[in-house]
């Protein structure tokens, strides 16, 4: 069972855009990712997208192994600025959970 | 255990808000490497280490600290450490280095001075005052720390007049090329890296470099900023038969290091299977970031295969190594 935070991807993009509207979930990108991380970055897009914040929370330590390669944004056929997005989702964990940050 | 992620990043941040680098780096470390080689102080061009050489020996030291905790009780006290390292700089004592490594790092430096040199480029250095740029805060998505620090470095570099700098690592290129000029008001510097500025110069090889290279593509290079064919226009030129290894250029496959200091044994993973690819291609292989040599150096220990930097190469070929700088 998942809680569903409708204003999840609102939060998210407050500071920083997340932008995953494109993508077609044809696995492009977990089928390149060097460290093999399957979760990252389609079904956990679909995760913000959905508002499933304790799904993106589960899996904090996937989304801090992404090496940023940009491997799987290179092959993406719809151009989904796949890393950026990785990024976005970092700086909400560590704004809203871990309370890192300048304030 | 799980990795105290938290605890770890928050040490690198407080480090960076509170002594201006993500791990200690002393004045005299920093810019160490140029002693002795009369770069002048300053100038309408500089070259821009970004401290990623010189930093290269802590980081590994972190590695090998947070590798050796990674699944032991003592990861539980690492919010403790992060209380106390606020006051104490105890990062210090968990980034210890050997004067050989360091050494060999600052060798990189001088030999891409060196180059620099032999190509005619006029360049002067910010010495103490040059910045860290903040690549592992960025890239670790801390942003108001990050972006509070960026408009201090770009502060610092106007402050004396520089126009345009000439940057030694993929990571300080893209922050100072890239990254820079989306987050800072009429951003206005001209970055090219020391691979750019040589390639298009005249610089002509004393030495032929008669030999087969596999080439390791850093991926900030090649991806973030398709920097693909000046290392090979340079080591083609002196001569060198380029191996293409199974992921290259634009498909370049990651050396491991960016998740280095939070998954040390991922990261050696990562590795691993990169040394893989480049071995079943040849017995020599080549880099041009520091970060790259130092991971695919560890994990090619005991496989034979040999990793320099790009800089070793091209002094070699290109500079007469009795003429001092």
């Amino acid at each position: 069972m998942s809680i569903v935070n409708p204003s999840f991807i609102e939060e998210m993009s407050r500071f920083t855009e997340f932008n995953a509207y494109a993508c077609i979930n044809c696995g492009s990108c977990t089928a390149l990712c060097p460290m093999g991380i399957d979760l990252l970055p389609r079904r956990m897009f679909r995760h913000v997208m959905l508002g499933l914040e304790d799904k993106v929370l589960e899996n904090t330590e996937n989304i801090f192994s992404c090496l940023l390669c940009k491997m799987c944004e290179e092959n993406c056929p719809k151009d989904v600025p796949i890393v950026d997005n990785i990024k976005s989702i970092r700086w909400y964990i560590n704004r809203e959970i871990f309370k890192l940050g300048r304030n | 255990m799980a990795v105290p992620i938290k605890h770890i990043l928050g040490i690198l941040v407080d480090n960076l808000s509170i002594r201006g680098s993500v791990l200690p780096l002393s004045k005299s470390r920093s810019t160490g490497w140029a002693k002795g080689l009369d770069i002048p102080m300053g100038g309408k061009t500089v070259i821009y280490t970004g401290h990623m050489y010189q930093l290269i020996p802590s980081i590994t030291a972190m590695e090998k600290m947070t590798s050796k905790f990674a699944n032991s009780w003592i990861s539980k006290y690492y919010g403790i450490g992060r209380m106390v390292n606020k006051v104490i700089n105890i990062s210090r004592f968990m980034t210890w280095t050997n004067a050989n490594e360091r050494a060999k790092f600052d060798g990189m430096l001088r030999n891409i001075a060196l180059l620099l040199k032999t190509a005619e480029v006029d360049f002067g250095y910010l010495y103490g005052e040059e910045l860290y740029t903040g690549t592992l805060v960025y890239d670790e998505g801390i942003n108001d720390v990050f972006e509070y620090h960026a408009h201090k470095v770009y502060e610092r570099i106007k402050k004396h007049n520089v126009e345009r700098v000439i940057t030694v690592d993929p990571h300080t290129t893209d922050m100072l090329k890239s990254v820079y000029p989306k987050i800072i008001k009429d951003y206005q510097l001209e970055v090219k890296s020391y691979l750019e500025v040589l390639a298009e110069s005249n610089l002509k090889p004393l030495k032929t470099l008669e030999q087969d290279i596999v080439i390791h593509d850093s991926c900030v290079y090649a991806r973030y900023e398709g920097i693909i064919d000046q290392p090979r226009q340079l080591l083609e030129n002196a001569g060198a038969k380029i191996i293409e290894p199974i992921n290259s250029r634009k498909m370049t496959y990651c050396c491991g290091g960016p998740v280095e200091s939070l998954f040390p044994i991922k990261a050696r993973t990562v590795a691993d299977s990169r040394v893989e690819q480049l071995t079943s291609a040849g017995d020599s292989s080549v880099t041009m970031c520091p970060i790259c040599y130092i991971n695919l150096k560890a994990a090619a220990e005991n496989n034979g295969l040999s990793v320099k930097d790009i800089s070793d190469y091209l002094v070699e070929a290109y500079c007469d190594r009795n003429n001092s700088v």
